[in-house]
């Protein structure tokens, strides 16, 4: 038997899930009750939380913590202009008796709301991280579970019922057990023409629709690292589609980089600080994980999903296979193994949701579309995920490009990614769609859905069928 | 507050579909409501045309047999209200998705977790008399019996009707030391 290193007997190796969690536990677990965790972040929506305010009015609760909860309208709310007051013409009134919900919630509770009128709105997990809300080594939970996607600053981020919402608003507190550890590491460098959307669904393809269930990912390698902080988010968003938890990465100067000067991230000697405990925030050398995968993305081709979950997902150059017990799902979709997805028409292209809707995704999509025309068989919607995505891109002219190219270029929110708000894709309609999901009738009652990167989109939209974008890429026009 | 539930003695609804995600359950079209009261007459609204669900006895099943990887998807809590409201008390299947899962049991409804073997011999006999035992944490069904686990902490709230969120708010006293150590 080999000595113990003094310094590993000492100060066992932890990851970084294990980090976050114990700095935010205020009652550890027992075999008998779950541990009481702290929330730093809640992030609240439309359509979730009136029924977690319902709960707190029943029994006469307050919000223990108002300044730690941040509400944004995003699901329902329709992608054209709002009303000088904020309101949406022609709303369906549902949704717009969901949106009063919130809006008088938040005034009455003194939350601080980015309704209709405001330039910050957008969607939650777009605005939360451009604010500079959301932090390294923080708690974040939100009514969604796609509240994975501020797991790429190395926060512990997850999604919540609406039961807990309530729990978060009166306690700041959540009843959770410890989920088992996963690390995902990609191997190899990736090709410059494939984007983290190619990256994270050949992890989904890898590890299947259930491959995380019941544990946090951290994602590891150097392909990771050189992700951006957009790339890091489209890449932790997804861990859902796994059924993981939460997506991590280990923060660093990239991420340091992205936050400082945001207007909710610490100012000053706070932000000196805060970097100081940041640049701790990293999985020990010899930290056992419960779980290990591997996945190879050098050579990696764009991806693109074929059925009607995440995992079911190809290289856009392949053949669809035959998966042992998806027929039904092929059927639904409308296709046979054996089949190749290019130039298959397509009817809808969606450019946009917390997945895909970044400054990054509409550059990616516009350096395709540049100069071109979609299909007139198509129609493409580019929807930004936030009011600053949309001004930034208008900035840089993506506006003009989309429009020439005969794109639809919309308000930002959820849109076609959960089809609550008006914008769908009809049945039996094909979709190629930057969003995270290809449910049965996710982008509306049987609808058929594509999932695919923002530069395969964009090129699809071109020439009306599912299309390869490489060739429409030059060096100058790559985004990695 | 949901009834206290022990015993459950139903005919099984079969869903074989493995990976049947929340959007099914509920697609989003619905989740314009303010309320959770009510959501049952939408459950698997874009399946309610087909079989299982035009069988009569479909209104009387208290118990759902469903494929691998239920409930996977979106956070929605509208899932488990729209299946309660519809009748269920319990979700049988080999894997159930975490969020859903948690959801479950703040809303009495058993999430129930068997090994595949178990899971196979229900799927295989649709509309079959199951008692679903949680107390004894067992299954029952055609003369056999099936153990699972759950949950300690979800099982005792179930078991007496009580609600996670009560005990919760009993943690304030720790909540504010945690607050003011950090501060």
């Amino acid at each position: 038997m080999s000595r113990p290193d003094p310094e590993m007997t000492s100060n066992p190796p932890t990851t970084l899930f294990q980090k976050i969690w114990d700095a935010h536990t205020v009652t550890p677990e027992t075999v008998e009750r779950p541990a009481v965790l702290y929330v730093d972040l809640h992030l609240i929506h439309e359509v979730t939380s009136p029924q977690a305010f319902a709960a707190l009015a029943q029994r006469g609760l307050e919000v223990r913590r108002p300044e730690r909860v941040l509400a944004t309208m995003d699901h329902s709310t329709p992608t054209t202009a709002p009303l000088a007051d904020g309101s949406w013409p022609g709303i369906d009134p549902q949704a717009g008796r969901q949106l009063a919900t919130l809006e008088a919630n938040c005034r009455a509770h003194g939350i601080e709301l980015f309704d209709g009128r405001s330039q910050d709105r957008g969607i939650v997990h777009v605005v939360g991280p451009e604010l500079g809300a959301t932090w390294p080594g923080a708690t974040v939970v939100c009514g969604d579970s796609h509240t994975s996607t501020h797991g790429a600053f190395g926060a512990l981020a997850f999604g919540i019922g609406t039961s807990e919402v309530a729990h978060v608003l009166a306690t700041q507190c959540l009843l959770q057990r410890r989920a088992r550890s996963m690390s995902v590491e990609l191997v190899g460098t990736p090709p410059a023409d494939v984007s983290a959307k190619d990256l994270i669904l050949a992890v989904l393809g890898t590890i299947g629709v259930d491959g995380g269930t019941g544990h946090v990912i951290e994602y590891r390698g150097a392909a990771v690292e050189a992700l951006g902080m957009e790339g890091r988010m489209t890449l932790c968003n997804m861990s859902i589609e796994g059924g993981a938890r939460a997506g991590l990465v280990a923060p660093d100067d990239t991420t340091f980089a992205w936050l400082e000067g945001r207007p909710k991230a610490p100012q000053g000697k706070a932000w000196e600080r805060a970097l100081d405990a940041w640049r701790e925030l990293r999985t020990d050398a010899g930290a056992a994980f419960d779980k290990r995968v591997q996945v190879d993305v050098a050579g990696l081709a764009p991806q693109i999903t074929f059925g009607t979950h995440p995992g079911m997902v190809m290289p856009i150059t392949g053949v669809v296979p035959d998966v042992p017990g998806e027929a039904r799902e092929l059927e639904y979709m409308g296709l046979a193994p054996g089949e190749p997805l290019q130039g298959r028409p397509i009817d809808v292209v969606f450019v946009g949701s917390c997945t895909n809707g970044r400054l990054d995704d509409l550059r990616a999509a516009a350096a395709v579309l540049r100069g071109r025309k979609v299909s007139p068989k198509v129609r493409t919607l580019v929807v930004p995920g936030s009011h600053a995505v949309r001004r930034a891109a208008e900035a840089e002219g993506l506006d003009e490009v989309f429009r020439a190219a005969g794109a639809e270029w919309r308000e930002p929110g959820c849109s076609m990614c959960i089809a609550m708000n008006g914008d769908f894709v009809a049945a039996g309609r094909y979709a190629v769609s930057t969003s995270n999901r290809n449910f049965r009738g996710r982008q509306g009652a049987g609808s058929r859905t594509f999932l695919a990167s923002p530069a395969t989109a964009a090129a699809s939209a071109i020439t009306g069928e599912v299309t390869d974008p490489r060739g429409f890429l030059t060096e100058a026009t790559i985004h990695a | 507050m949901p009834e206290p539930l022990t015993v459950v003695c139903s005919r099984s609804l079969v869903l074989p579909d493995q990976n049947l995600d929340t959007d099914q359950i509920i697609p989003a079209r619905f989740l314009t409501t303010t309320e959770r009261e009510g959501l049952g007459r939408f459950l698997f609204a874009d399946r309610r045309d087909q079989a299982p669900w035009t069988d009569p006895r479909a209104a009387e099943c208290k118990i759902l047999v469903a494929g691998a990887n239920f409930g996977c998807g979106s956070s929605r809590e509208h899932a488990p209200w729209a299946l309660h409201d519809f009748g269920f008390r319990v979700v049988i299947s080999s894997e159930i998705a975490d969020i859903f899962r948690n959801n479950a049991l703040k809303n009495g409804l058993l999430p129930v977790v068997l090994e595949s073997a178990a899971h196979a011999a229900l799927l295989a006999a649709p509309w079959q008399e199951i008692e679903v035992d949680l107390p004894a944490r067992r299954v029952r069904a055609a003369g056999q019996e099936y153990s699972f686990e759950v949950d300690p902490f979800g099982a005792w709230c179930l078991e007496r009707g009580l609600d996670a969120f009560d005990y919760l708010l009993q943690q304030e006293p720790a909540i504010t030391a945690f607050e003011e150590a950090r501060a």
